[in-house]
C-alpha cells in the first residue's frame, strides 16, 4: 500500500488545525465544566460520525444501526462501572447485597455469568472494542457474503437496532431495562462525577477523537480507501477486476462498528449513564443525520455536524421547552434539501475556492507553481 | 398582583423589608435566592410520548406557584421558575436537572414523571445537593436526602386496595397484567406477598407487555379460561386505550368482573373513554370528584387557570403538593439552604391538600389515605371506600420484597 506523501492535503490540514485548536484550546479555555461535559456528550456522537464517513460516504454503505454499536459499547462501560459502584458496602440496603440495584430489584439473587469478567478493566476495554467488532463482522458477513446491499441493508440494520432494544428492555433483570444503568460513580476507584474528573476525561475523549480521525484519514489515504470509493461508484467493476468486494464492506462496517463503540464507551464515561433510548431506531437515524448534516464525505464535516446539531438541540430546548424538536425538524429539512453535502459541502462550495484564490494570488506573485492544491494527488 | 405589591412596598418600606429575612441568612450555600425572588426549577416532559402524562403535573406547579406569589411567596420572596424540558428521554432528564442545579442554581426542582426519569435525575441531585419533588406514585426501594416524594409509594397504594377488593367481593384469585418496567414489576411483586400471605388468596396468572403495546387479545383470552375473581393491572400509558378496548370488545363487563387498577386516573381515562372502563375499580390517593372544600378550590383554580376541559389526577394533584410543601418547609426552616430543608422536612404538614391532609414522614415519603373510586361514564370516578387513617409510607416493606 503506497500511502500519499502527505498525510493530509492543504485543507485538511486547516480543518485539523481548527478542530484541534477549538476543542483542546478554545471550549476549554471559554467554557463552564457544565457545559464542557455536554461537549465531551456531543462529541461521543462524534465517533459514530467518523464511522459513518467512512461506512457511508466512503463505501457507500448506509447504515441505519450505528445505536447498535454505540449502545455495545457503553454497555460493556456501563457494566464495569456498575459493578464497581455495586459494592457490598454501597448496596447493603438490598436483599441481596453486592449486585447491581436494578438485579436486586427483579429478584436475581446472584450476579449472572456474563457478569462475571466485567470485573476486570482489562476485559471491558477488549470487550469495548471486540464485541460490536465481532457482531459486525456476523452480521457484514452474513449481508455482503451474500450480496444484500444499499436499501435492504439498511432495513436490516434498522431491525437489529430494534430487536437490541427489545432485548434490553425485555431482560431488565440482566440489562437494567428501561431505565438503562445509572449511578455510575467511579472507575478504578477514581471518582469520574467531580469536576476535576470530568475536565480529564473530554481531554482523553478528545485524544481518543483524534487518534480515531488519524485512523480513519490513513484508510482513506490508502489504496483500501481508494478501493472503498470505487466500490461505491461501481461495484462491478470492482468485483470485474479481482477484488472481493465483500471483504472491503465487511472491513468498512466492522470500522464503523468499532468507532460508535468507542464513542459509546465515552459516552458510558462522561454522561455516566447509559439506557436502551441511545441504541433504537430513533437515536441510530439521529446519528445519520449529524453526519448528514455535516456532510458524510468529509471527515470534518460530521465531526462538525455532530457537534453543531447537539448543540442547537441543546440551546433550542433550553429557549423553547415546548416548541424547539419543530425548529430542529426545520433545520433538518433545510439543510438537506438545500445543501446536500451537508455543512462540508458548504464550505467546499463557498469558502473553500475563495481562500484557494487569495492563496494562489499570493503563491502566484511569489512566484511559485503549484498544481495540485487542492486535492491530494493520486498517488503510485 | 404584581401591580398591588407596589404600592404596598412604597407604603411600608421598613415593615416590608423587616418580614424578609436578609439573603444572606437564608442563603449560605449560594442559591439563586435574591432580595426580592427565589428560583425553582420545572423538569418535566413537555414534548414525546410522556408529554400528554407530564403536562398536568407541569400545570399544577405553575398554578401551586402562582398561589403562593399571590399569598406573599416565600420568606418575602416571590418564586420565578425556569422550565426545562426532558423530551421523555432519561438522559436529557439528568442533563437538565444538571443544569438546572449547576447554572441557574435552583433552590428546588419540581420534576421527573416516570422512574425511569427519576433514577436518572437522583445521583444528579444527590452530587450536586439539590432537592427534588418527586409526584408520581412509584415502586419504593428508595429513600434519598434529596428527594421529597409527594406521590404514595407501592404498599401504600396497593395494600389497602387489595385488603378492600379481598373483602368486599370475597376475592380469591387474582390475575396480573403489567407494562414491562420496574415499577408494574414490583407493584406486582408486593401484591402477590400480600395475597398469597396475608389474603391467603391465589395468583392465577402474571403478564408483562412492552411499554406502548396495544395487543391484549391473547392475555384477555386467558382471563376468559382462568376466571379470575379481580383483574389487578398496571398498564401505563397509551397501552390503557387498547387494553380496555379490547377487554369491552371481547365481552368482559367490568360491571360483573372486578378490575383493580393502580394506574389508570383521570387523565387516562381522557383517552380511553369512560364508556370503555366504567366500573372499573382504581385505588390511588386522589379522585378529582373528591368532597371537600381544599379540593373544591384546587379544582376550580385549576380549571380557571388551564381550561374547563382539563382533568386532574392522581399525579396532578401530587405535583400540586410539591410547592406547597417546600414553602412550608423553607419557612419551617427559615432557610432555603438544601441541608436545613431535609432536615426540616419531617413533620412538615399541609393542611391545604386537595386530598385532604398530608405530613412528611421521616422517610421524605408522605403520610396519605388510600382510596378507591369506581370509574363513571363520564370519566370521573365516584369515591367508593377510603382508609380511616393516613397509611405510613414503607418503601423497604418488610417481608414484601
Amino acid at each position: 500500500m503506497v500511502i500519499n506523501s502527505r498525510f493530509f492535503n492543504r485543507s485538511e490540514l486547516m480543518g485539523f488545525i481548527a478542530l484541534a485548536a477549538v476543542l483542546f484550546v478554545i471550549l476549554p479555555l471559554t467554557l463552564d465544566v457544565f457545559r464542557l461535559n455536554l461537549v465531551a456528550k456531543y462529541l461521543t456522537y462524534a465517533f459514530v460520525a467518523l464511522g459513518l464517513v467512512l461506512c457511508w460516504g466512503y463505501g457507500g454503505i448506509l447504515s441505519l444501526g450505528q445505536g447498535v454499536f454505540f449502545g455495545l459499547g457503553g454497555y460493556c462501560m456501563a457494566m464495569f462501572l456498575k459493578l464497581e459502584a455495586s459494592s457490598v458496602e454501597n448496596t447493603k440496603i438490598q436483599s441481596t447485597p453486592g449486585i447491581p440495584d436494578f438485579m436486586d430489584w427483579n429478584q436475581i439473587t446472584a450476579l449472572p455469568l456474563f457478569w462475571q469478567p466485567f470485573h476486570s478493566l482489562t476485559f471491558t476495554i477488549l470487550a469495548i472494542i471486540l464485541v460490536p467488532g465481532l457482531f459486525a463482522l456476523i452480521i457484514g458477513t452474513a449481508m455482503f457474503k451474500r450480496r444484500v446491499g444499499g436499501t435492504y441493508f439498511a432495513i436490516i440494520t434498522q431491525a437489529v437496532a430494534a430487536i437490541l432494544t427489545i432485548l434490553i428492555v425485555g431482560q431488565q433483570g440482566y440489562t437494567g431495562g428501561i431505565n438503562g444503568m445509572t449511578d455510575l460513580r467511579t472507575l478504578k476507584g477514581w471518582d469520574i462525577r467531580p469536576d476535576h474528573a470530568k475536565i480529564i476525561l473530554y481531554f482523553v475523549e478528545v485524544v481518543l477523537l483524534f487518534a480515531c480521525i488519524g485512523i480513519a484519514q490513513f484508510i482513506r489515504l490508502t489504496k483500501l480507501g481508494r478501493i472503498l470509493v470505487a466500490m461505491r461508484e461501481q461495484e462491478d467493476r470492482v468485483r470485474f477486476s479481482g477484488y472481493s468486494v465483500a471483504n472491503f464492506k465487511i472491513f468498512a462496517f466492522c470500522m464503523a462498528a468499532v468507532f460508535a463503540a468507542i464513542g459509546g464507551a465515552m459516552f458510558a464515561l462522561n454522561v455516566g449513564f447509559m439506557s436502551p433510548s441511545f441504541v433504537g431506531i430513533v437515536p441510530s437515524i439521529e446519528m445519520v443525520i449529524y453526519t448528514a448534516v455535516g456532510g458524510r464525505m468529509s471527515i470534518f464535516g460530521a465531526i462538525w455536524g455532530a457537534i453543531l446539531v447537539n448543540f442547537a438541540k441543546t440551546s433550542l430546548s433550553e429557549s423553547f421547552p415546548q416548541l424547539w424538536l419543530f425548529g430542529l425538524g426545520a433545520l433538518f429539512i433545510a439543510v438537506v434539501l438545500a445543501f446536500p453535502n451537508g455543512l462540508s459541502g458548504l464550505w467546499a462550495d463557498y469558502v473553500q475556492p475563495r481562500i484557494d484564490r487569495l492563496f494562489a494570488s499570493r503563491k502566484a506573485k511569489a512566484g511559485w507553481t503549484d498544481n495540485s492544491v487542492a486535492d491530494g494527488a493520486p498517488a503510485e | 398582583m404584581g401591580m398591588a405589591a407596589v404600592p404596598a412596598i412604597t407604603m411600608l418600606p421598613r415593615a416590608s423589608f423587616a418580614q424578609a429575612p436578609a439573603t444572606s441568612a437564608v442563603n449560605t450555600t449560594g442559591l439563586a435566592v435574591t432580595d426580592t425572588e427565589v428560583t425553582v426549577g420545572i423538569l418535566h416532559s413537555a414534548t414525546g410520548t410522556m408529554a400528554i402524562s407530564e403536562t398536568g403535573s407541569i400545570q399544577a406547579e405553575k398554578l401551586a406557584i402562582e398561589q403562593i406569589n399571590a399569598a406573599g411567596g416565600v420568606l418575602g420572596r416571590k418564586i420565578k421558575f425556569i422550565q426545562e424540558d426532558g423530551a421523555s428521554d432519561w438522559p436529557t432528564f439528568a442533563e437538565k436537572a444538571k443544569k438546572l442545579l449547576v447554572n441557574d442554581k435552583v433552590a428546588a426542582i419540581m420534576g421527573c414523571w416516570t422512574s425511569a426519569s427519576r433514577k436518572a435525575v437522583l445521583p444528579v441531585v444527590e452530587q450536586y445537593n439539590g432537592m427534588l419533588y418527586y409526584p408520581t406514585f412509584y415502586e419504593g426501594l428508595e429513600q434519598s436526602k434529596n428527594v421529597i416524594y409527594t406521590g404514595q409509594e407501592a404498599t401504600q397504594q396497593i395494600l389497602a386496595g387489595l385488603n378492600w377488593i379481598a373483602k368486599e367481593k370475597g376475592a380469591k384469585s387474582f390475575f396480573f397484567i403489567g407494562s414491562d418496567y420496574i415499577w408494574p414489576r414490583t407493584s406486582n411483586k408486593i401484591a402477590r406477598k400480600h395475597v398469597e400471605n396475608v389474603l391467603k388468596g391465589k395468583v392465577v396468572g402474571e403478564e408483562y407487555y412492552a411499554l406502548g403495546s396495544t395487543q391484549f387479545n391473547s392475555v384477555i383470552n386467558k382471563i376468559k379460561l382462568t376466571k379470575p375473581d379481580v383483574i389487578f393491572t398496571d398498564v401505563v400509558g397509551g397501552s390503557n386505550v387498547a387494553f380496555y378496548k379490547q377487554l369491552k370488545a371481547a365481552g368482559v363487563d367490568l360491571a360483573k368482573q372486578p378490575l383493580l387498577t393502580i394506574s389508570v386516573t383521570e387523565d387516562e381515562i381522557d383517552g380511553i373513554g369512560g364508556e370503555n372502563i366504567a366500573g372499573a375499580y382504581a385505588c390511588m390517593k386522589y379522585f378529582q370528584s373528591l368532597d371537600n372544600a381544599n379540593n373544591k378550590a384546587f379544582v376550580s383554580a385549576f380549571k380557571k387557570m388551564w381550561g374547563e376541559k382539563t382533568v386532574i389526577g392522581d399525579v396532578t394533584q401530587a405535583a400540586y403538593l410539591g410547592p406547597w410543601l417546600w414553602k412550608l418547609t423553607v419557612e419551617k426552616a427559615g432557610s432555603f439552604d438544601v441541608d436545613k430543608i431535609a432536615a426540616a422536612s419531617p413533620g412538615v404538614e399541609f393542611k391545604g391538600a386537595p386530598e385532604g391532609y398530608v405530613r412528611i414522614h421521616e422517610n421524605h415519603h408522605l403520610w396519605s389515605k388510600t382510596r378507591v373510586g369506581r370509574a363513571k361514564l363520564d370519566g370521573q370516578f365516584e369515591l367508593i371506600y377510603e382508609t380511616a387513617d393516613l397509611v405510613e409510607p414503607d418503601p423497604f416493606p418488610k417481608g414484601y420484597q
